[in-house]
């Protein structure tokens, strides 16, 4: 029971974070038309590739010559990378289609 | 001053992050909200990778970043680019399954670094200076990458048609069971890690895998969609696990935003579909459905595609209904030119749009402005409703469950409540569809059958092709 305690103490910022981003989440979107479905998924995808900044940091920490590592570390970097930059450009390409007709 | 700056750019990130998802969820600011997120993205990614700093000391493997992030973006932006609009929802599914896998290689990497010294000493003992938290984001970085690494890939390939439906007797036993083995084993291992119990972290690992694959498998293509936006918001919560381990705010933020927006959009779509998420993860359509259902009988008729020609021609108002058939023949391009055909003879011409027509919500919206099909001729459900009645021609293009009445009288109907397009208060329905065989919920649909209804066989295309020929030449 302490450690718990000791440990909402020492991240009470992180907690803070994740608890208003969760509320933020639901708000930011509440209303959005059934049009707007599939480009938001696809526009929330490419949000969370976020995730590459840990592999970019994870890869940036290995030690040279620790090869395992470092291909791990290349594949997940490539993933995170195909994750932000695929998801950007086909929510665009989406949207694209939407603006032009007026 | 480097990490200052740093801090500087992760703060920008989240913020960029908040007002493109805002942004993103209305029409006219849609396509602006998704390039400021990606601004905070490349200001964010650029800023790890030069002034991230851990003990005073910067990142290294500098080739073997910029190498992975030059092939990642070529291979993204090409695949984004050449893939056709049908199968748009497909490339999500991957795109999404990357993101899982890459947040589970984190949690490997990072499992593998933090245990090293057990393999050099071979010490027995647990350690004591890697707080549980740190385990804690680790294992559950792994177990939710790799289930929505997993279940992305199934869904994908559910998607192009290359995996079928399967399941087994017992599976959703056996997915509990693997899901709480998985957790527990984790748990233990958080607890209890030692030499001898690290191989046990691929254990977990292979459970989570089998976990997501099993746990797609049985669910329809037709919820694809839905399933879809849920593996995006566990690849959401997985990247807020990185944010704990790194204690990276920006992550965090990102993370948990995409977590919480992509579970109320799941929500979302099972509403447009009627149905509560539980029942789109445990039933599959028309397995739970009795023998009670009203039986559909009758016979139906054939239109010639000149009577067709005909009866369109000289309607004063058609409504044309896309379906998944019309996505699948690639038929919106025609389409929009029978349209403009029929607008020359002056016909009035609207689309009506059910809200999870196809194999992803908007869908059809997607693929009719990709034909360049005027905006306003699009109408939502309630309008289309409203306008049936004076309406003198309904084309319903390959969509089948979302024009089926037995949605509103039926009640022993596995789709009864879910709201439908009420096509059969126009005067004349022609149905374009491949075959008599029923759409993806299994059932019969009685407007079929109907006098006033006319079936048109054929594919999408040539049918609207052969259409479009016979009204010219008239």
């Amino acid at each position: 029971m302490e450690t718990i305690l000791n440990y909402l103490h020492q991240h009470i910022n992180i907690i803070y974070i994740v608890v208003l981003s969760i509320f933020l989440g639901i708000e930011v979107i509440g209303r959005v038309p059934s049009v707007l479905h599939t480009p938001l998924m696809s526009g929330a995808n490419a949000i969370h590739g976020v995730v590459i900044i840990g592999a970019i940091i994870v890869m940036g920490r290995v030690e040279m010559g620790n090869y395992a590592a470092l291909i791990i570390g290349f594949l997940a970097v490539l993933l995170g990378t195909l994750n932000v930059v695929g998801g950007f450009v086909v929510t665009d390409r989406m949207l694209e289609m939407f603006k032009k007709k007026k | 001053m480097e990490l200052n700056l740093l801090t500087l750019c992760y703060l920008i990130g989240s913020i960029t992050f908040i007002v493109g998802l805002k942004m993103l969820s209305h029409p006219e600011s849609a396509r602006k909200g998704n390039l400021v997120a990606a601004f905070g993205m490349a200001i964010s990614i650029i800023g790890t990778i030069f002034l991230y700093q851990e003990n005073g000391e910067g990142l290294h493997n500098y080739e073997w970043i910029f190498s992975a992030l030059i092939v990642g973006t070529i291979i993204g932006v090409l695949a984004a680019k050449k893939v056709k609009m049908t199968a748009m929802p497909e490339l999500v599914s991957l795109f999404n399954g990357m993101g899982g896998a890459c947040a589970a290689l984190i949690s490997i990497i990072e499992f593998k670094h933090i245990t090293h010294h057990f393999s050099i000493a071979s010490v027995a003992a647990p350690l004591t200076e890697v707080p549980y938290a740190t385990y804690l984001s680790i294992f559950a970085g792994l177990i939710i990458g790799s289930v929505s690494f997993a279940g992305s890939i199934i869904a994908w390939g559910k998607l192009n048609g290359s995996i079928k439906d399967f399941s087994f007797k017992g599976q959703q036993v056996f997915n509990i069971v693997l899901f709480v083995f998985a957790i527990a084993l984790s748990a233990y291992l958080i607890v209890n890690l030692t030499a001898d119990t690290l191989p046990l972290f691929y254990v977990v690992l292979v459970a989570s895998l089998v976990y997501g694959v099993l746990f797609v498998l049985p669910i329809g293509g037709a919820d694809m969609p839905v399933v879809i936006s849920l593996l995006n918001s566990f690849t959401g919560v997985a990247a807020a696990c990185g944010g704990f381990l790194y204690n990276n705010q920006v992550m965090l933020t990102g993370g948990i935003l995409v977590g919480a927006a992509g579970t109320l959009l799941t929500i979302l779509m099972c509403k447009a579909m009627n149905r509560s998420l539980l029942n789109v993860l445990i039933g599959s359509f028309g397995a739970s459905s009795g023998g009670t259902q009203q039986a559909v009988t009758g016979s139906y008729k054939e239109i010639a595609l000149s009577d067709a020609a005909v009866c369109m021609s000289y309607a004063n108002k058609v409504i044309i209904v896309p379906g998944y058939g019309l996505a699948v023949a690639q038929a919106q391009h025609i389409c929009h030119e029978l349209e403009k055909i029929l607008e020359e003879k002056g016909v009035d011409v609207k689309y009506a749009i059910h809200p999870v027509a196809g194999r992803m919500p908007g869908h059809m919206n997607v693929l009719l402005a990709e034909a360049d099909v005027d905006y306003d001729k699009l109408l939502e459900m309630e309008a289309a409703n409203d306008e049936f009645k004076q309406t003198d021609v309904v084309l319903i293009l390959g969509a089948n469950d979302v024009v089926n009445p037995a949605a509103k009288t039926d009640p022993a109907s596995p789709i009864y409540g879910m709201p439908i397009l009420e096509v059969e208060q126009a005067k004349t329905v022609i149905v374009n569809k491949r075959s008599m065989k029923p759409g993806y919920a299994g059932i019969e649909n009685a407007l079929f059958f109907q006098p006033k209804t006319s079936m048109l066989f054929g594919d999408a295309k040539a049918a609207l092709q052969k259409l479009v020929a016979e009204i010219k030449s008239m």
